[in-house]
């Protein structure tokens, strides 16, 4: 933060400001072009673009290069849409773009993304890295909806689901903690293990049939006069409630990071463990235990797609999820308000994509890249300014 | 030149640490690795009222290893041929994919997107393979194959580029390229995609490979899925990856840039190039498996194939198991290839044991292996424990990555 603030002093404009500008001006681009303003033509949209990338541009030569390169990002993209959005019939628009709908369907997907980043969060600022989100969600998926089947609750379903996910956790912690392994390598046998292990047990329990039809679930929370207001009801009048915990769950973890002691710890251990072992810190507990409470929260994040969204479990359900909440972790570098914008923005590329099939069901398709894509951007511009932990795949020996 | 002067260059690579690692314990941690996870997935087996023994012995005559003895003959030997024949088909790719993941290793890089180069390579080869109808034979075949090989080559490129010029670490470039080209396979392929079959409308394939760039059937049924001559290319990739690796220039610059990148730069090699070029070759040999495995017995590809892709992550198993060595790499993709064959639908006899389990088992198994092989302290520990000599060094004397020294 101290280039943009520096920057900030130099020139009287915040880098900063500027680049918020940028991002609200790609989204603006794209907004106008959508219903219910829906202009018809794309000069408008393409002067909002254009002055909005000026400004991320103006913010990265000014040292504020991520929220920079995501406004470019943002007004490129916005671009792209506006134009697409010209040129498609307004019926179709009209069809797609129910913002109510399209915002409920964002933070339905963003939720299980929100609490696995959560917990790829805890488990990096400790100096773990977590490519295991994946297997670790799955665990939670499947032993989610085993639990509640079997205890007859979904509170037992989420118990279950999270001890499963912190069981893969323990296994990654003894493995690249304890015997040092290299991290990614663990992740990657965490993930395989967990394909392994819920596929078996699946079929070897429900077998052919699959999980039974009628099991409990996380309720969805009505809220009475917010759900007759007409945008807000539509988006947050019926929210799951696991989805008002992964939004709750990001101040808690801010709060926590940045503002206790555990989280100074945490992030010590993470950035330089030899001295926060010279001032008597464990690092090898904390890394334990962040990483287990890693395994917890990507599970419950997969319990929400058995339990909650779906109410059914297949073998590999999660398809690639824990990676995007992995990419949403990077995207928001390793901070939890920018995890939760990664999240949210990746949710809804997925709530579009759902919709998009009704004028085109390939591009729906090539929507789904677009996180990853994003990511990419994101870390090829900027990473050298938004570092990770600096401890970060570094087994700790101890002297 | 302050971008590229990122930690990854100046420190050691997590990918160059383990690199470290796997050179000691010779073939006895792989070996007693593998009969761990094979006992632990004997003891699930157990758990779940199975016979390990019996369940064993089917997936053993699933793989059709027992052709080699001279005393399976009659109607035996020819399941077995057969059987031999789809564990060997699906070695192939295992080879490559893995040979993927131990170059890089070599160079002090961790290449994760096997799924993603396989995944271009096959898409490259489809489309070679499935147009030109008239082109003669051979030339069809090594357009094709060149076409899978450079599109692998230039996809794993793009997170070589952007580790030397942006300090993007290559396992998440790598990890989003796969799900990129993921995604972008089965837009390719869905409905009204653009490469989706033009006779077909209704479902969502590729276009089929015509005959003409079919690789040959040497052994078996080319009906039935005989084997095809990919292993031979195969093999040779293997020979030419231990020929770059220790009889070239350039593999010498690259297993010194894997040994430590700041001792390579200051005897005046170019770091960046070489991050380029290993991950080009990473992508080549993970391309030319994709390539091989649609014009060798695919033929074509369905968005659901890509989706349940997981050879590109073997690959990691293959060449953790295979010690970043040629040989080694060969006999770990044997491994898998049978044990992949042995427990697959069409070899695996039912009334023994569920094929659809096994397939899961054959998960569990891998997943044990990568994270016991990662661990190989645990098993030097037994070994050694064993001795009685046991006393754990620190790992090789290297600078740590947050520039502590080693203690």
């Amino acid at each position: 933060m101290s280039a943009s603030t520096l920057a900030a002093a130099r020139t009287g404009i915040s880098a900063r400001t500027a680049a918020w500008a940028g991002i609200v001006l790609g989204v603006i681009a794209a907004y106008v072009a959508l219903p219910p303003i829906m202009i018809r033509t794309p000069v408008v949209s393409l002067l909002l673009a254009a002055a909005g990338a000026a400004a991320g541009g103006y913010a990265v030569r000014e040292g504020e290069r991520r929220l920079g390169w995501i406004a470019v990002a943002m007004a490129v993209l916005g671009a792209v849409l506006a134009v697409i959005a010209v040129k498609s019939g307004e019926d179709n628009l009209d069809k797609v773009f129910v913002w109510s709908a399209l915002a409920a369907g964002m933070l339905r997907f963003a939720t299980p993304l929100i609490f696995a980043a959560m917990g790829g969060i805890l488990s990096e600022r400790s100096g773990v890295i977590n490519i295991g989100l994946e297997g670790m969600m799955l665990m939670g998926a499947f032993f989610g909806i085993f639990g509640s089947d079997l205890t007859g609750s979904w509170v037992g379903g989420l118990l279950i689901g999270a001890a499963a996910g912190a069981l893969l956790g323990l296994v990654h912690a003894v493995v690249s903690v304890h015997l040092r392994a290299d991290q990614v390598v663990s992740g990657t046998g965490i993930n395989i293990l967990a394909l392994g292990v819920t596929g078996y047990v699946f079929i070897y329990h429900y077998g052919t049939q699959g999980t039974p039809a009628e099991v409990s679930r996380v309720p969805d929370v009505t809220l009475p006069g917010v759900e007759d207001i007409s945008f807000i009801g539509g988006a947050i009048g019926h929210a799951n409630l696991l989805t008002w915990a992964a939004l709750l769950l990001v101040p808690l973890l801010t709060l926590f990071l940045f503002r206790t002691r555990g989280g100074l710890r945490l992030r010590s251990v993470g950035e330089k463990p030899r001295a926060a072992d010279t001032v008597g810190l464990p690092v090898i507990r904390t890394r334990y235990i962040a990483v287990i409470s890693s395994g917890a929260l990507a599970a419950i994040g997969g319990a929400y797609l058995s339990i909650a969204l779906l109410g059914s479990f297949n073998e590999n359900m999660t398809a690639g999820r824990g990676f995007i909440a992995l990419a949403a972790v990077i995207f928001g570098g390793w901070r939890p308000w920018g995890a939760l914008a990664g999240a949210l923005l990746f949710g809804f590329s997925t709530a579009l994509a759902q919709r998009l099939p009704a004028f085109s069901e390939s591009t729906a398709v090539l929507f789904q890249a677009l996180p990853y894509v994003l990511t990419l951007v994101v870390v090829a511009g900027v990473i050298a300014r938004s570092r990770p932990p600096a401890a970060i795949g570094v087994p700790y020996v101890k002297e | 030149m302050s971008a590229t002067e990122d930690p990854d260059v100046r420190a050691v690579t997590p990918a160059s640490r383990l690199a470290g690692y796997l050179r000691g314990g010779g073939v006895i941690v792989p070996l007693l690795t593998t009969l761990i996870a094979f006992l632990v997935g004997g003891l699930v087996m157990l758990v779940t009222g199975s016979d390990p023994i019996a369940t064993y012995e089917a997936i053993w005559k699933g793989t059709g290893l027992q052709w080699i003895f001279p005393w399976t003959t009659g109607a035996d030997r020819d399941l077995a041929a057969s059987n031999l024949q789809q564990t060997l088909i699906i070695t192939t790719p295992l080879i490559l994919t893995g040979l993927a993941v131990a170059f890089a290793f070599r160079a002090g890089l961790f290449n994760i997107g096997g799924n993603g180069q396989y995944i271009v390579g096959s898409i490259a080869a489809v489309w070679v393979g499935s147009s030109f109808a008239d082109m003669s034979s051979f030339l069809h075949i090594l357009l094709a194959i060149v076409a899978a090989c450079l599109a692998g080559a230039v996809w794993a490129g793009i997170a070589g580029v952007l580790k030397a010029f942006a300090g993007a670490h290559e396992v998440i470039s790598t990890i989003m390229l796969n799900w990129i080209a993921l995604w972008i396979g089965v837009w390719l392929f869905s409905l009204g995609g653009p490469l989706q079959n033009d006779a077909q409308k209704s479902i969502p394939v590729s276009n089929d490979v015509v005959e003409g760039a079919k690789l040959p059937v040497f052994w078996g049924d080319p009906v039935l899925q005989g084997l095809h001559i990919g292993i031979f290319i195969a093999l040779f990739a293997v020979v030419v990856f231990w020929f770059l690796l220790n009889r070239s220039t350039a593999g010498f610059e690259v297993r010194a840039v894997g040994f430590n990148p700041e001792a390579a730069r200051y005897s005046g090699m170019s770091v960046a190039k070489n991050y380029i070029l290993v991950m080009a070759v990473c992508g080549l040999f993970a391309g030319l498996a994709g390539g091989i495995d649609v014009l060798g017995w695919q033929f074509r590809i369905a968005t659901n194939d890509i989706q349940k892709l997981q050879l590109g992550f073997f690959g990691i198993a293959v060449a953790l198991l295979g010690r970043n060595t040629a040989i080694g790499t060969v006999a770990a993709a044997l491994l898998f290839g049978s044990l992949l064959s042995g427990t697959s639908q069409r070899n695996l006899d039912p009334t023994i044991f569920e094929p659809s389990l096994a397939e899961n088992l054959t998960y569990i198994i891998q997943g044990l292996v990568i994270l016991i092989v990662s661990a190989d302290v645990l098993v030097l520990t037994m070994i050694r424990r064993g001795r009685g000599v046991f006393k754990r060094g620190s790992p090789p004397a290297v600078a740590r990555a947050d520039g502590e020294p080693e203690p």
